[in-house]
């Protein structure tokens, strides 16, 4: 066969990449529901980190001795739908579950996690936001009065290593945020300012140096995100429980 | 000739040690500083290489008579992309953690220049056994490599190995400090170095005159 005749180089191309194209179509679906269980218990992971679980074994297992319930707000901050926590087959549809929220969502269906810690009631929310060089996103937890933080989880696609990473440092980033209070006089006061320059150290964090404008993201990430929550954290009172 | 005559058993053993892709050939260099810097990722970045490059030698070997010249480095890349996908999948699926640590470098397997060096330079002209020992040579040099410095820079730098602490509290309490220098690229780089001058200094043929 003259393998340099063009049409043989045709036919010869286009059986190649139409083997390629069904063998790949073929793995990507076979692996896709182990690939979606893998994404889910990382996020159930993510979510009990900014409640300062770790060294989880079991994602699932813990996930459901921590959360309550998930849940999606209105925006005057009532419960529009409430499920048990990680029920696979429950909403028949992504609507209506708080889990399967995309990040693209968080704004318009305000997905809460209601969890119990110690037998106290604490609340999680999603971040989403933008770094430096790529997406950042993450969780808060809020104590049972829904002013003040009890813990933070960050994490980055890709932030500079040693700087705007470091957001993922739980002693050096994350543990600052606890104890502090979210909102004054209905608008969001909770921020991190630039290394040093704390004023108000009941709404401020101090920011990584050398990685300012990851700083001002998780910043503006904690800002816009937990505004969307105002009618709802505004329900909250300064005594605890 | 026997499945492992001396010549085969050649075509095997080179890649390990004097025909090393990384230290002798000059090969792959990319991922062996960025993925280095703990000994986990390295590994599997190693293990996935070698599956990868063994499999396209031994497809690109079987295939070598029937692909058209003109198209043949294309033809290669469908191979090795298809490939690295596959592998990139099966990661997702059965190791998340590994696969979001690499997240992007196992993608860049595809432009990892071992991969294309073996398949013009041995595959599209020899057997497909010899190609896949050639390809498992190859792959496993290059492990051997990513192992050392990412033992190194793990051990040096974070005072862990694969994760657990190895070096004890009281050298930290009597003022040792992590190097945090062995934690960026630059110094992977110095370590394949330092480990192609230590080779050339024990092997008189590898020495330029």
């Amino acid at each position: 066969m003259n393998t340099n005749k063009n049409s043989y180089t045709f036919i010869y191309a286009s059986i190649v990449v139409i083997i390629v194209a069904f063998l790949l179509a073929f793995v990507s679906s076979a692996l896709h529901s182990r690939q979606q269980r893998n994404i889910d218990l990382d996020k159930m992971k993510q979510v009990l980190a900014s409640l300062n679980v770790t060294g989880v074994k079991d994602a699932e297992a813990t996930y459901k001795q921590y959360i309550v319930s998930e849940q999606l707000l209105s925006e005057n901050g009532a419960v529009q739908t409430s499920t048990k926590p990680y029920q696979m087959g429950g909403a028949s549809d992504d609507n209506g579950c708080a889990f399967k929220c995309s990040t693209a969502d968080i704004l318009t269906k305000r997905p809460v996690y209601v969890a119990s810690v110690d037998g106290q009631t604490k609340y999680v929310f999603p971040l989403y936001g933008n770094g430096l060089w790529g997406p950042i996103w993450g969780y808060v937890s809020l104590n049972a009065d829904k002013q003040t933080v009890y813990g933070v989880y960050f994490s980055h696609d890709s932030e500079t290593p040693g700087l705007g990473a470091e957001i993922t440092n739980h002693e050096k980033f994350q543990v600052p945020f606890g104890g502090k209070h979210v909102m004054k006089d209905g608008r969001v006061a909770l921020s991190v300012v630039k290394n040093g320059n704390v004023k108000d150290a009941e709404y401020e964090v101090n920011g990584l140096s050398g990685a300012t404008f990851t700083s001002k993201g998780v910043s503006d990430m904690l800002q816009k995100d937990l505004q969307a929550y105002a009618a709802f954290l505004s329900t909250g009172t300064e005594s605890n429980q | 000739m026997s499945l492992f005559s001396k010549q085969n058993k050649e075509v095997f053993t080179a890649p390990l040690g004097k025909n090393n892709p990384v230290t002798v050939q000059v090969l792959g260099i990319c991922s062996a500083l960025a993925v280095t810097a703990q000994l986990k990722p390295a590994i599997v970045m190693g293990l996935s290489v070698t599956i990868i490059v063994a499999l396209s030698n031994l497809v690109i070997s079987l295939l070598r008579k029937t692909i058209p010249n003109r198209v043949r480095i294309i033809i290669q890349l469908v191979v090795v992309a298809a490939l690295v996908t596959i592998v990139s999948e099966v990661l997702k699926a059965f190791a998340y953690d590994v696969s979001v640590q690499l997240s992007v470098y196992i993608g860049l397997i595809i432009t990892n220049c071992i991969l294309m060096g073996r398949l013009e330079a041995f595959a599209m002209s020899n057997g497909p056994w010899e190609s896949l020992l050639d390809g498992l040579g190859n792959g496993l040099g290059y492990a051997k490599i990513l192992v050392i410095v990412a033992f190194i820079r793990e051990l040096l730098g974070s005072g862990c190995l694969f994760g657990y602490q190895v070096i004890p509290q009281w050298c930290y309490n009597h003022g040792y400090l992590n190097n945090g220098l062995m934690l960026m690229p630059p110094m992977a780089l110095i370590i394949v170095g330092c480990i192609i001058w230590w080779q050339r200094a024990h092997n008189k043929d590898l020495q330029e005159q």
